[in-house]
């Protein structure tokens, strides 16, 4: 197949715009998929990603499609996650393209995301091209909306294709575009091979399989392949492409394809995201731009309810490891809930993403400890200590400066919200940079905020005090001196490390006083009244109490029902091992995941 | 040979009370005269001549309903199968409507030389939210009339915790009962149990709650050991010599024999039930039984029960976890839950009011 007959493409969309629908209806369109083997939003193929619809992990397929010139076409669709925490993936997947289809809704217009990720976008020389969708729903403006299009992102969208991919409105249309809009890609067979991977998943048969990106050269079977970053050598097994619904091993890729490769590659972690394939015994002199080690951003230490499910919560942290390289975790123990492990996650949603499937996919009752960043602390010695658990922070008189990661944080909203907005950014500490007018209703605001404010609750808030109309995106700032303190909670007068978190000192005292709230409220009266108190250093600043229960008797003994009283006290005993024994308290799970829920 | 208690289940009422979730019917009279029937056949085949029994109960429901004939001929069966005590404590709980003089001197006769009276109340407003049939003055006089009788073993149903209940009116039906001629008094928290009428929001609403329940079973303690009846287990209050010998039984783990719809038994070795249908019971030749312990009295049941007792529980008798108990021990006796004197570990009338979690941390 000659270059020229292939378009490499993905669909930028926010959350709910379709992207996931306009893609079946191409897959249906250009009958890869029988329609009988429909399944909805066929792309998505983890459960979470079709109850949230969002996109996890990029896929890639290849269609066929044969256009209005009477030629074949041969399209790649790369699947790009939606999310700011996989904001690297989505540019290695963008990397792969030559072109994007940004898909807007023609009710809701430009979201944060979909700004973000077209920006980013139109950063790799990608052509965009807008489709309006749901111009079937009454409230649909797509005049308004092309302007948006127009005025915000700088490219022509009037003459956009007009589209309901629900209703199969118009889906040629976009397919055409794709074929007279979308450049083929370039790129030189003869040269030594050169791959960028833009995503990787774990075959329990196969091994790694890496979706690629063939920029020069051709790969086939048998060849002898490097990957550049880690160096490490593996033999082409297959290399093909994906239909919809499965690998197709067609032995071999050249220059312009997308498609996969398996080399019996053992672990994950030798197949990086934005690592360059070349060929181990012609390589090529230099690998793709671009390449960076994803770090981890936000951690949390997760704990298996039950201690005795330590081994399986570590097995199934491999297992997703094995998919997912940019999740880290290692052992540690806390004093309230034992053994357990320190999680390392690319931002929040990935953080979320991990905790259900670990409970869901691998049935594990999880405490989870409160979020935390990543700060910088230069110790009097001159030492620098970066603290990713607050467990760790070191005595303030050690202490020289402590830092905090900020980021830079881009909020689109109908401008009516503006002012709650304001007042929640302000809350969290934010630094206010600028906003605009997208058009007579709709604002975006720029905000500098810590992220150690938004890693809890910020988006949650902001949406329900938006109505769920704004949307949110961010970026990292670096680091930021700041005054931070560690802000421990005792109960009973013993600190319970897992409740522990740094804050800024401005927020202390109110922190400390809903949290003491919340425990109280979730920490069920039992024998011996619980003393909480939130304390800096060893300073209180807030207190609430538990008082002892009163009244728990069973007090009737009719008839000599022995059996029922007694296994009402081993009902209660066994209740009482799904709580955590801290000392002489019992504290239930609840009351750890209270904490992490602090409405504003 | 250990000595024998016998429980007869009595499952008739004349009306059912709201809060109340033991097994009953509404009372017919062909039923009842089945139900006897099936009572005495039971106790034949339970039959043995060789073990004595010194305590027998009938509880319900309500066995007063049942005629003076009906439980001469139940406790002649008894006297016939087993070798019955002349000095047996025969207990008879009655609601007071049904207490006459009559019926009083017919009890008399039939053998019944102790009453259960459930008075619950001497608030009249209360009486009527628990929709029992009775007032305070006609259980007044039903206790009277039974002294007059002849029963000098009377004992009183008190109920702690009832919707508007206040601590006032809890001291002055304790005051007015302690005037009555009674020996015995079981004072019960008013639980709602599931399913029954009183499980519903505007009774749980109206219930006193958890602080002032708790402050009424200290008063009910504290007023009944003023008027001399001394707290003898959780719920239990007698003058000298009084203690209910059939009940004790229970939290002794001595031997008891359930016949009825819905009795429990601890009988050769195993804990055992009777299904909640009357059906059931009056059809088949011999109850059938569900087995709910095989091997009931061990170590955990026994120390649960004893501490139930004011006496409390002898670490002596449980040796082999003395050690671990007397850990235990310091913050609860701190808290002021449990004494101990060395030997004996006791619950407080505090440590009564929780003592499913002291009892629960203690054994476990």
């Amino acid at each position: 197949m000659a270059n020229d007959k292939i378009r490499n493409f993905c669909i930028i969309a926010h959350i709910d715009h379709g992207k996931s629908t306009l893609a079946d209806r191409i897959l249906e369109k250009t009958e890869t998929v029988a329609i009988r083997d429909m399944e909805d939003q066929l792309l998505d193929n983890m459960d979470i990603e079709r109850e949230r619809g969002i996109t996890i992990k990029a896929r890639a397929v290849r269609l066929k499609y044969t256009a209005n010139d009477g030629e074949d076409y041969i399209f790649n669709l790369i699947d790009t996650p939606g999310h700011v925490d996989f904001n690297y993936e989505v540019s290695r997947s963008l990397a792969a393209c030559e072109g994007a289809i940004l898909v807007v809704d023609a009710s809701q217009g430009i979201e944060a995301q979909t700004l973000a990720n077209t920006y980013l976008a139109i950063e790799h020389d990608l052509e965009v091209v807008p489709v309006v969708n749901k111009i079937d729903l009454p409230s649909a403006d797509p005049e308004r909306v092309c302007n948006e299009v127009e005025n915000v992102i700088g490219i022509p969208a009037m003459d956009a294709p007009k589209i309901s991919a629900k209703m199969g409105i118009n889906i040629e249309e976009v397919l055409e575009r794709i074929v007279t809009d979308i450049p083929a890609p370039k790129g030189d067979t003869e040269k030594p091979l050169k791959a960028l991977i833009f995503d990787s998943y774990y075959d329990s048969y196969k091994g790694v399989i890496i979706y690629v990106r063939i920029k020069e050269g051709r790969v086939k079977v048998g060849d002898n392949i490097r990957l550049m970053a880690t160096g490490a050598v593996f033999t082409v097994v297959e290399a093909g492409f994906m239909d919809a619904t499965s690998l197709v091993n067609n032995g071999s890729l050249e220059a312009g394809e997308v498609g996969y490769i398996a080399a019996s590659i053992k672990s994950i972690g030798d197949t990086r995201v934005g690592d360059t394939v070349t060929n181990n015994d012609e390589p090529c002199d230099e690998p793709l731009p671009g390449y960076r080690k994803v770090n981890p951003m936000v951690f949390s230490g997760i704990y298996p309810a039950d201690g005795a499910k330590y081994g399986d919560l570590r097995e199934a942290l491999e297992k997703l490891q094995l998919n997912d390289a940019s999740l880290s975790f290692e052992p540690e123990t806390s004093i309230a809930l034992g053994f357990g492990f320190r999680c390392g996650f690319l931002g929040l949603l990935h953080m979320e993403i991990i905790q259900e499937r670990l409970e869901r996919e691998y049935n594990l009752d999880l405490i989870t400890t409160a979020p935390s960043v990543i700060y910088k602390v230069t110790m009097t010695n001159g030492e620098i200590q970066y603290i990713d658990n607050p467990t760790n922070y070191p005595d303030p008189s050690l202490i020289q400066t402590a830092e905090e990661p900020m980021v830079k944080a881009s909020i689109l909203s109908p401008s009516d919200y503006v002012g709650s907005i304001m007042e929640l950014c302000q809350d969290r500490r934010g630094i206010f940079k600028d906003m605009k007018y997208l058009d007579d209703t709709r604002v975006e605001l720029h905000y500098e905020l810590p992220l150690n404010e938004i890693v809890y609750d910020f988006f949650d808030v902001l949406k329900s005090r938006t109505k769920g109309y704004a949307s949110f995106d961010y970026e990292m700032l670096g680091y930021k001196p700041s005054k931070l303190v560690k802000l421990d909670i005792l109960l009973n007068g013993d600190i319970v490390d897992a409740l522990s978190f740094i804050i800024h000192a401005d927020s202390a005292y109110t922190r400390a006083r809903k949290i003491a709230e919340k425990l109280k409220d979730n920490i069920p009266r039992q024998m011996f009244e619980v003393p909480i108190q939130a304390a800096i250093g060893g300073k209180i600043i807030a207190r609430e109490t538990v008082k002892a229960m009163r009244k728990d008797v069973l007090a009737k003994c009719y008839g000599g029902d022995i059996t029922r009283k007694k296994k009402l006290l081993e009902k209660q005993k066994e209740g009482k091992k799904r709580m955590r024994q801290l000392g002489t308290v019992e504290v239930p799970q609840e009351a750890f995941m209270s904490v992490l829920k602090l409405d504003s | 040979m250990n000595t024998l208690g016998i429980y007869i289940h009595v499952p008739f009422c004349g009306k059912k009370c709201g809060y109340c979730d033991f097994y009953s019917v509404c009372y017919s009279k062909v039923q009842a005269e089945l139900y006897v029937e099936a009572v005495s056949r039971n106790i034949t085949h339970y039959s043995d001549n060789s073990r004595k029994v010194d305590t027998i109960y009938f509880g319900g429901g309500t066995p007063s309903l049942l005629r003076n004939d009906q439980l001469s001929f139940i406790i002649e069966a008894i006297c016939n199968n087993f070798d019955l005590d002349p000095e047996a404590e025969i207990t008879l709980e009655a609601n007071p409507s049904t207490l006459t003089p009559e019926k009083l001197t017919d009890l008399r006769k039939a053998g019944i030389n102790r009453l259960s009276i459930g008075v619950q109340s001497m608030c009249d407003a209360e009486l009527k939210l628990l929709g029992r049939n009775h007032t305070s003055e006609r259980a007044s006089q039903a206790v009277y009339d039974a002294a007059k009788a002849g029963f000098t073993n009377i004992s009183c149903d008190l109920m702690i915790g009832i919707p508007t209940q206040s601590s006032e009116s809890l001291k002055e039906s304790i005051k007015l009962l302690s005037e009555l001629p009674i020996h015995h008094v079981s004072a019960y928290i008013l639980n709602i149990e599931e399913g029954t009428p009183f499980d519903c929001k505007e009774i749980r609403t109206s219930l006193p709650d958890e602080d002032e329940t708790a402050e009424q079973y200290l008063i009910t303690v504290n007023e009944l050991g003023r008027y001399g009846f001394a707290q003898y287990e959780v719920s239990n209050f007698a003058r000298k010599g009084f203690e209910s010998r059939h009940n004790s039984r229970y939290w002794m783990c001595d031997e008891y024999l359930g016949i009825g719809p819905a009795a429990h038994s601890c009988y050769k070795g195993k804990r055992f039930a009777v299904p909640r249908d009357i059906e059931t019971f009056i059809n088949s030749p011999v109850q059938p039984v569900t087995i709910t312990d095989e091997n009931p009295c061990g170590f955990e049941e026994y120390a649960m029960l004893r501490l139930r007792l004011s006496e409390g529980l002898s670490l002596s008798d449980v040796s082999e976890h003395r050690e671990s108990i007397e850990k235990k021990l310091p913050p609860l006796i701190k808290a002021g839950y449990v004494k101990y004197d060395g030997e004996h570990v006791s619950l407080t009338p505090e440590g009564f009011l929780v003592s499913n979690s002291v009892i629960e941390s203690l054994i476990f």
